[in-house]
């Protein structure tokens, strides 16, 4: 049974203003769907409030098709349209449709542009933070342990409740929109502390120390346990920011992952006993050089020609030590005639990449370095693009599906030396 | 005529969290489905490489999978598909998460979960099934 305090009451009620009304209404029969029994308080709200491709806002042109029609009639789901008050909290827009000075590039048009420009102040009118990056813990909004947040970003979500110890489930648009005016989500999942225990151990027999292990481990990993939760030991190194950002991402794209502990790295894994908390273990799980190998072929299964058109990385948006070593591969070279490299990032990371001179090294070389989206989120490749090579599993995972094209995975090295060549040589060693 | 009125149906029960009542065929995956990019909303059809429905719509169908997987754009696809008219007629899964419950509740289909059998024992692809989400009871009239 769901019970509201007296503040959610009055925004139930109307007393707060139809947009507070309206957003209670959507989180209200979104807790009783999910069985919550009440909300708990966010001020940590991570989604993309009333952006829209044309097609969305003309699918509400009886009613304005603006922005604020979006917002109510789409985000809130609401029956009617009205205002939307400025957020008072720490609000942010994740990831965008397009870079806005490579728009051109990403074959864009200006009506659309101008589309995204006016999503984009109309956002920022809101006081929602135009982070435009699926990684806002490398652009200013990192949670602190145990914060509560609504959080959409499936790479996003699984990062902040492992690393930072932060509580999110993966939210959508809808709720994430209505949280950021109520400051309410329901007190289901991952905000509970029996929630977070582990599911599933999972030992670790081969060597996982770079991205492109660490990618392949989570895609394992997300398949078999699916949502549940994965205890990982055995012989992990290297984990740092950038790896955990690429084996999360890709367990949250093969399954639905939303936490996992590592043992000894994680803060709430200090020792396996913990990180199952007395639960018994569903399953035991192993990652040999058998499971590695399976893995690889199923990441590389839509890759036939070795003619590479197009080199992707920054999946999720690199990081710029990714960015630098990117640079460091490219320094004085130059890409193949007929290959592409697009490297995507944050507005945040890329303005500390063209500070160190990296972007223009990259640009020298032939290739771009982009902000906001990716090509999976936009739909966008280089032109003529019939295969790519890619170092990120999630990204591998979801790009030859929405284009219909072939696409290899391997390490970043092998993705710039495909770049640089036009052949993809990748091989597991 | 439909279904009902030609054979006593088996019944399983659950909770209902999307209210309404649709009737019409099943199309059944024990696997989870991806909503962005596994879905194409426009269509109302499955596109993730290796799933099983891959090619196959579930628009106007009552669509019984076993959750929700991979990006928190899964309400919003979902919310699409239903802008776009090709949204399934009903849901009725049985792992509950976050993006599974938002996303049933903004499609505005009758939706079950929490069955008092497993599903997937009485219901497969093509049964006529008539979903009462405010009841939580859903009629299997085998094909």
């Amino acid at each position: 049974m769901l019970r509201l305090t007296p503040e959610e009451e009055a925004m139930a009620s109307g007393a707060r203003g139809k947009a507070a009304e309206k957003a209670m209404d959507l989180l209200i029969r979104y807790a009783k769907a999910l069985g919550a029994e009440r909300f708990v308080e966010t001020n940590n709200v991570a989604g993309v409030p009333g952006s829209a491709h044309q097609w969305l806002k003309d699918q509400y042109k009886d009613d304005g098709g603006d922005y604020r029609t979006v917002f109510c009639k789409f985000d809130l789901d609401a029956d009617e349209v009205f205002d939307i008050p400025v957020m008072t909290g720490n609000a942010c827009h994740l990831q965008g449709g397009m870079d806005p000075e490579l728009w051109r590039e990403q074959g864009y048009s200006p009506e659309a542009f101008e589309n995204a420009q006016g999503d984009e102040k109309a956002t920022a009118a809101l006081n929602i933070r135009n982070l435009k990056t699926c990684t806002p813990y490398l652009a200013g909004n990192e949670p602190a342990f145990g914060e509560h947040c609504a959080w959409m970003e499936s790479s996003a979500v699984v990062y902040c409740n492992s690393v930072l110890g932060g509580r999110t489930n993966t939210e959508g648009r809808e709720s994430t929109s209505a949280a950021m005016i109520t400051h309410r989500i329901p007190d289901w999942g991952f905000h509970r502390d029996e929630f977070r225990l582990g599911d599933h151990l999972v030992e670790v027999d081969v060597p996982v120390n770079n991205i492109f292990e660490w990618g392949m481990l989570g895609y394992y990993i997300g398949e078999i346990v699916q949502e549940e939760i994965p205890v990982i030991d055995g012989a992990i190194s290297n984990a740092g920011l950038i790896e955990l950002k690429h084996f999360g991402a890709a367990a949250a794209s093969s399954g639905g992952v939303e936490m996992y502990h590592l043992v000894g790295v994680t803060p709430e894994a200090p020792n396996s006993e913990k990180a199952f908390g007395g639960k018994s273990i569903k399953s035991r799980i192993r990652y040999g050089a058998e499971e590695r190998r399976k893995t690889y072929e199923n990441l590389n299964i839509r890759g036939q020609s070795t003619d590479v058109d197009y080199v992707m990385l920054g999946c999720p948006h690199a990081a710029i030590e990714q960015i630098e070593e990117a640079a460091r591969l490219l320094d004085g070279k130059q890409l193949n005639d007929g290959t592409a490299l697009w490297i995507f990032t944050s507005r945040y990371v890329r303005t500390e990449a063209q500070a160190r001179g990296y972007v223009d090294i990259i640009k020298k070389a032939g290739g771009l370095v982009m902000t906001d989206t990716c090509s999976a989120i936009a739909q966008s490749v280089p032109k003529g693009t019939n295969v790519v090579a890619l170092d990120s599993a999630k990204q591998t995972h979801y790009l030859p599906a929405f284009m219909g094209i072939e696409a290899w995975f391997g390490t970043t090295q092998d993705c710039i030396n495909a770049a640089l060549t036009g052949k993809w040589r990748g091989e597991l060693t | 005529m439909t279904a009902s009125q030609l054979s006593e149906p088996i019944v399983i029960r659950g909770r209902g969290i999307v209210p309404g009542v649709a009737e019409a065929e099943a199309l059944v995956t024990r696997e989870t489905i991806s909503g962005w990019g596994g879905v194409n909303p426009i269509k109302g059809e499955i596109i993730e490489t290796r799933h099983e429905l891959v090619g196959q719509s579930f628009a106007g169908k009552v669509l019984l999978f076993r959750g929700a997987k991979g990006s928190s754009g899964w309400s919003a696809i979902f919310h699409f598909s239903r802008l776009a008219g090709v949204a399934p007629a009903a849901m009725l899964f049985v792992d509950m998460t976050a993006k599974a419950a938002l996303g049933a509740v903004v499609t505005h289909a009758p939706t079950v979960t929490d069955f008092d059998v497993d599903p997937f024992s009485v219901i497969a692809t093509g049964d006529r099934v008539r979903v009462d989400g405010d009841k939580g009871i859903v009629e299997v009239w085998k094909k």
